[in-house]
């Protein structure tokens, strides 16, 4: 065989240089403080203070990709569910908003929870007292549950619409009700999907910065916010890198989780 | 019956979910009055402004160039390394794919400050190049991995068919070869475009003081407060994809090839 594959020479010394080295450099500005291997950086991180923004950052991420799974779950099924023309319609629709930009879709809920905002006024309208929508964890959440919803829908969609519908009705020939073909056939069979769905948000919100600047309060509401900090406005970037390789930890070991449910069927992600 | 009517219900209320904070900012679009609050008027004032604003003419500039570049570097790059580690023994092939899938498992954060981390160690000043290389960093992966399914096919196989032809290796790459993975190209191109117009993350941390992208000047004007012109810009924003994606749609439609909305729903998913 005649050889091409010099062709890829180029992009191995790319790789190196630009994905491989790069990397590097978060870990050794992690662990080597003036010129010797120090873990100064990483003891610094189990301050209460810090600790606290990565259990706030793990819980906010986990309560908004439930509420994805469980919001998306349904909205999925009711898609596949749907006729070939009513279904490319939906899914069109679905996809609409994520094709805006990702700053205008987190912008656009600072002009309804505001305090002069849309929900507001119209709570003012009935008569009612205003509330403080903004700048808490609730109002983080809803960006995110808005900002990620899709990824959710589309790769559980993608299983359910490729699944077998004759064993669907071969279960329930057998004498199985609604509630037990979902069980039990399903929901198993749409495993795949749901473990790459929940990779796929999980993954965006646990590391966000923007929607916790944009909708959150404090200074040091996430990690990702942490992590922005200690690189643009502390110039700390040794406390900056051993945060980010914390951050990098988080994500292989939920990654690790799911994968184990993906079991190397098709869907968004395949992690290694 | 009753159960039919829930799920319909439910979709609508997944909707409006979706599409309710567009269609305010839309509404905000054409109001005069400055607080968000209320209504003072039908005005196309913002759009006069924001055709007038400097900052947010110079990000739109930079974010098409950007894009535009980015992608097609990428895409020459990406397909090279493609084809050529489809020849490449398939242990060597399973590490380098490794590598390359990295940019795409990190979260934008930790490529972001990677590069930047880089970037200045080496010396380089942060600013139009720096962002631009960051931006083909991201996008080469995606093109590799769309491009890598159709390669697998077949390809090395027709290819030497064209050698033993009397083909020379270029002839039967160019004749051959490409042709057979131009879908792939293309879709490549596009998730790139795509992702490049996007992106705010890794662009935020590779540029440099007076270049800034779209996402980068929306921030910032974001977490100055609301500002009315960026209502515009949404607006605008907004029918475009709407414009874009009937579009592709239509077109795909009238092809042979007919790319439904499962397949957008799969590419979308790269994205």
């Amino acid at each position: 065989m005649k050889k091409t594959s010099w062709l890829a020479g180029p992009y191995l010394i790319w790789m190196a240089l630009f994905i491989v080295i790069p990397l590097l450099m978060i870990l050794v500005y992690a662990v080597i403080q003036d010129g010797t291997v120090s873990l100064a950086a990483f003891l610094k991180f189990m301050q209460p203070v810090y600790l606290k923004v990565l259990g706030r950052s793990l819980w906010l991420a986990l309560l908004a990709t439930a509420i994805c799974l469980v919001m998306g779950y349904p909205a999925a099924m009711f898609i596949a569910g749907r006729e070939k023309a009513v279904r490319n319609l939906l899914l069109m629709l679905f996809l609409v908003p994520m094709w805006m930009n990702f700053l205008l879709r987190t912008y656009a809920w600072m002009t309804l929870l505001g305090n002069n905002g849309l929900i507001n006024r119209f709570l003012g309208f009935l008569g009612l007292p205003a509330m403080d929508l903004m700048y808490n964890d609730v109002a983080v959440v809803l960006g995110m549950v808005y900002n990620f919803l899709p990824f959710m829908v589309l790769p559980i969609y993608t299983v359910l619409h490729r699944m077998d519908r004759s064993l669907i009705e071969a279960a329930r020939d057998l004498g199985a009700n609604s509630a037990g073909v979902f069980a039990k056939v399903t929901l198993p069979l749409s495993m795949p999907g749901i473990a790459s769905g929940i990779t796929m948000v999980f993954m965006p919100a646990v590391s966000t910065f923007v929607i916790s600047r944009l909708l959150g309060g404090g200074q040091y509401m996430l990690i990702g916010n942490l992590v922005e900090q200690q690189f643009l406005v502390q110039g700390d970037w040794n406390f900056g890198s051993a945060i980010s390789m914390i951050l990098i930890v988080v994500i292989l070991v939920s990654m690790g989780i799911m994968s184990r449910f993906e079991k190397g069927e098709q869907g968004g992600v395949t992690p290694w | 019956m009753v159960k039919k009517w829930i799920g319909r219900l439910y979709a609508l209320g997944v909707f409006i979910f979706l599409y309710a904070p567009i269609a305010v900012l839309i509404a905000y679009s054409f109001n005069s009055g400055k607080s968000r609050g209320r209504w003072e008027g039908f005005t196309l004032d913002w759009y006069r402004t924001l055709f007038h604003n400097q900052q947010i003419s110079s990000a739109l500039y930079y974010t098409l160039i950007i894009a535009v570049l980015s992608a097609t570097i990428a895409t020459i790059i990406g397909v090279a390394a493609a084809i050529g580690l489809s020849r490449m023994k398939p242990r060597l092939q399973k590490a380098a794919m490794n590598v390359n899938y990295l940019p795409v498992l990190n979260p934008d954060i930790v490529t972001g400050i990677a590069l930047m981390l880089f970037f200045v160690s080496v010396g380089v000043r942060l600013g139009f190049g720096t962002m631009l290389l960051a931006h083909i960093v991201f996008n080469i992966p995606y093109v590799i991995l769309s491009v890598a399914p159709r390669l697998r096919k077949s390809s090395a196989r027709l290819m030497e068919a064209a050698m033993d032809l009397g083909a020379t290796p270029l002839q039967a790459l160019w004749k051959v070869v490409l042709p057979e993975i131009f879908p792939g190209i293309m879709s490549g191109f596009l998730i790139a475009f795509t992702l490049s117009i996007d992106d705010f993350v890794i662009s935020f941390f590779t540029t440099g003081s007076g270049v800034s992208n779209l996402s980068i000047e929306i921030y910032s004007m974001a977490r100055r407060g609301i500002k009315p012109e960026i209502n515009a810009l949404s607006t605008l924003l907004f029918f475009s994809v709407l414009l874009l994606l009937i579009g592709i749609n239509l077109l795909s439609k009238r092809g042979s090839k007919k790319k439904n909305g499962d397949e957008l729903a799969e590419q979308s998913l790269m994205v």
